[in-house]
């Protein structure tokens, strides 16, 4: 398949009469958008914000990041299964809003939302006070369901990034980047000696708020699949969760998952990439034997010589790492793993909550567990006080002078597993 | 500081590097000299203007093994009487009493006294599996001809200590992993480093894991009990239900806490009395019925029917959500012992 990801970029977001992009600017009819974004009954409204990097803003609690894209050429459309009807994507031309993101925010769904700061000492551990974010904030009618409400605020980010990225239709691109990858077979006869690498996506699926969906399909219900890594870069996968905020894979790092660029980028020079396998973490045993087992088969028999994992969470899919790990390393082939740690506030506990001696080469996206102080902040989009009760966050949190302390597991993309990000956890 | 203005040190030797004697001289018990002692002169040396060796305590190896408690006590005393600014201990080197010995002062000193202590031992000394969490342990070779390297390397990271400089990782200071994880930002992104590792993986060539993989417990389970309908048992979870309202405030992930709380008068949990604190599972189903995590409704009727002998009239619960594994043995540990004083003889123990 063969993907080109047309960029345009972003240099300024604000809100005018009509959506549209001038000369880099992203103007945004902002009646228009909230209008369309509130036909939801399950809706009181949505409000609007903007908030850019270096602003002394906070988001809190923050449900996704969407990055907005529009499908320009080839079959298919955004996010398939959500917005555009079901059909392979993958293939064709894409243009990217680049530089920018939609960021869903509102009343909580569970405990499992995050915290974006666009400056300060937060700033630092998420990728998103680098975008200029279109915050959208979301009310539910009072009472609405738990799920309902989940379902409704995932609707909202798509329609939102859906709707920004259309404005991208008919403009040149500033950078065009192209993708692609053969079928095993034309890759094993084009490098023969070049090692045959696999990707092991592990997408987070136990439950309300820890829920991922593939074209649609609310992945706890699939066996491990193979998936081209140009359907991913075009949006195949979408998040349906951000519990705990650090180490869940928003829709924006699923539409730009870095282990799958790196392997892109050195296929046919260091390795030959032979593609994807996307797997699940389900709550049972039964579910996590026959996942690992069905997602190692894949591996094995696409004839891959190693294999990269990468984890979505932690604590109960630590299981689901080690087993892939486990069974992957007893077929003969090399593994590294991405995970992050829960070492304690003191950094002083063991790590992870299942562990074997064939994981010899793993890769740290630090420690969650790690405190944090975040002063306050000038502006505030949503709601504060949920920084008691959110992952990472406990009683005390929130100081009188709008100051709060938490663990980095509250910050959004902290730790994030596809190795989106430069932090590591050490060993002192 | 001595009266000319350098950093006071105390060194601590055995009674080999002491220059006591050998082995028939190991009961010695804890004395002071003045001024640097055999080892001590390459540790002046290092030291340079800056710091003196005011003292060397020395004391016989098995005087300490003998008595770990009340030697550690002495020597601390003497320690304290010199007034200093910190100790260093050994090399110990891959002597297994000495490297004890060593650890126990250090661990001692440090946390009794707050004092920066260096020491510095053979990666394989008994000593240093058991002291390098509490103490920087510089590593050394296993024998005294790595000496003059080792003392250079502790007096290097013993100013640093000294001067509360950041401290860099176990291969840029030189010291044994202590098992503390803090976190840095590095040059490249998770995703790069982890293709990197994979081609070395790969090639054969050499890498180093970011994470070595700890050594896990395994508890043996105990014997099965021998009559469940005179036994008492215990409800304990780490699905986080709790009363309504969560009156602890047990967080939903890295709980800080467990909570203790009275099953007096309750026959069946509803959305009326509890909830799950826990925010790392879907928690609609819990909230509408927490029997499905703690099922006191269950073991309620069991107890009815006879087949359970007594329940235990308090649940323990906390959130497993996000929480180390130290805290939570911690948390077990307590719960264990508050059980056993109860006399319960059971615990079903239910996680999420």
């Amino acid at each position: 398949m063969r993907l080109e990801l047309g960029r345009i970029n972003i240099t300024d977001i604000r809100f005018g009469e009509k959506t549209e992009i001038q000369q880099g600017v992203l103007v945004i009819n902002d009646a228009e958008l909230k209008v369309l974004l509130a036909d939801d009954p399950n809706l009181v409204g949505v409000d609007l914000d903007l908030a850019k990097p270096g602003e002394d803003v906070r988001i809190i609690p923050v449900k996704d990041v969407i990055e907005p894209r529009c499908k320009v050429e080839g079959p298919g459309g955004v996010f398939p299964g959500f917005i555009s009807k079901v059909e392979t994507v993958g293939s064709g031309r894409t243009h990217v809003l680049s530089g920018m993101a939609v960021v869903t925010t509102g009343d909580i769904v569970g405990f499992q939302e995050g915290i974006i700061d666009m400056s300060g000492p937060g700033a630092d551990y998420t990728p998103f006070s680098k975008t200029l974010n279109l915050v959208v904030s979301i009310t539910p009618l009072e009472g609405l369901p738990q799920h309902k409400h989940e379902h409704a605020v995932r609707m909202v980010g798509l329609k939102a990034a859906a709707y920004l990225g259309s404005a991208a239709v008919d403009l040149t691109p500033d950078q065009v980047e192209i993708f692609e990858l053969g079928n095993f077979a034309e890759n094993a006869v084009q490098y023969p000696t070049l090692p045959k690498v696999a990707y092991l996506y592990m997408l987070q699926t136990q439950g309300l708020l820890h829920d991922t969906y593939v074209y649609g399909v609310d992945a706890k219900k699939i066996l491990p699949s193979l998936i081209s890594p140009t359907e991913v870069m075009d949006g195949a996968i979408v998040s349906g969760n951000c519990v705990s905020a650090c180490d869940k894979n928003t829709t924006y790092h699923h539409q730009n998952n870095p282990v799958i660029r790196e392997l892109l980028l050195q296929h046919g020079k260091e390795l030959c990439f032979h593609g994807v396998v996307i797997s699940n973490e389900n709550v049972t045993l039964a579910d996590k034997i026959r996942s690992s087992d069905y997602a190692a088969k894949l591996v094995k028999m696409i004839g891959a010589e190693g294999a990269i994992v990468s984890e979505e969470g932690f604590g109960n899919p630590d299981t689901d790492l080690i087993m892939n790990c486990q069974k992957l390393e007893e077929m003969g082939i090399k593994t590294v793993l991405i995970t992050d740690e829960y070492a304690g506030r003191d950094g002083a506990s063991q790590s992870l909550a299942d562990a074997t001696t064939l994981a010899d080469a793993v890769i740290s996206v630090g420690n969650a567990n790690e405190v944090i102080e975040l002063p306050a902040c000038k502006k505030v989009i949503g709601n504060l006080k949920t920084a008691e009760i959110i992952a990472g966050g406990f009683s005390g949190a929130l100081h009188a002078d709008g100051s709060i302390k938490v663990e980095i597991q509250a910050i959004t993309g902290s730790t994030n597993e596809l190795g989106f990000s430069k932090l590591r956890g050490e060993g002192f | 500081m001595t009266s000319n203005g350098k950093l006071r040190i105390v060194h601590y030797l055995n009674q080999f590097f002491g220059q006591i004697g050998g082995e028939e001289m190991a009961g010695t018990t804890p004395r002071v000299q003045p001024g640097p002692v055999g080892p001590g002169l390459a540790l002046q040396q290092a030291l340079g203007n800056s710091a003196e060796v005011v003292a060397t305590i020395i004391c016989g190896d098995n005087y300490v093994a003998d008595n770990l408690e009340q030697a550690s006590r002495e020597i601390l005393a003497l320690i304290s009487e010199q007034n200093a600014d910190a100790l260093v201990a050994g090399p110990a080197f891959n002597a297994g009493r000495y490297g004890v010995a060593c650890g126990i002062v250090g661990q001692a000193a440090a946390r009794e006294l707050g004092m920066p202590v260096i020491t510095g031992m053979y990666v394989e000394n008994p000593g240093a599996e058991l002291y390098r969490k509490d103490i920087y342990i510089i590593a050394t070779e296993d024998s005294a001809r790595g000496m003059k390297d080792a003392v250079g390397v502790m007096v290097k990271l013993l100013m640093k200590l000294i001067r509360q400089e950041k401290v860099g990782s176990p291969e840029e200071e030189g010291y044994l992993p202590r098992g503390i994880r803090f976190n840095s930002f590095a040059e490249e992104n998770g995703a790069k480093r982890a293709v990197n590792m994979l081609l070395a993986k790969l090639k054969g060539e050499p890498f180093t894991t970011e994470l070595p993989m700890p050594d896990f417990d395994r508890v043996t389970p105990n014997p099965p009990l021998e009559n469940l309908s005179k036994a008492k048992i215990a409800l304990v979870t780490s699905g986080g239900i709790v009363p309504k309202g969560n009156p602890d405030r047990i967080e939903s992930s890295s709980a800080s806490k467990y909570g203790k709380y009275s099953l007096e008068g309750l026959s069946d949990l509803t959305s009326e009395t509890h909830e799950t604190a826990h925010g790392g599972y879907d928690p609609v189903y819990a909230n509408q019925d927490p029997d499905r995590v703690l099922p006191l409704d269950v073991v309620r009727d069991l107890v009815k029917e006879g087949v359970i002998g007594e329940l235990h009239p308090y649940h323990y619960a906390t959130v497993g959500n996000g929480t180390s594994v130290a805290n939570a043995a911690k948390y077990g540990a307590a719960i264990a012992a508050d059980l056993k004083a109860a006399g319960v003889d059971a615990v079903i123990l239910t996680s999420t």
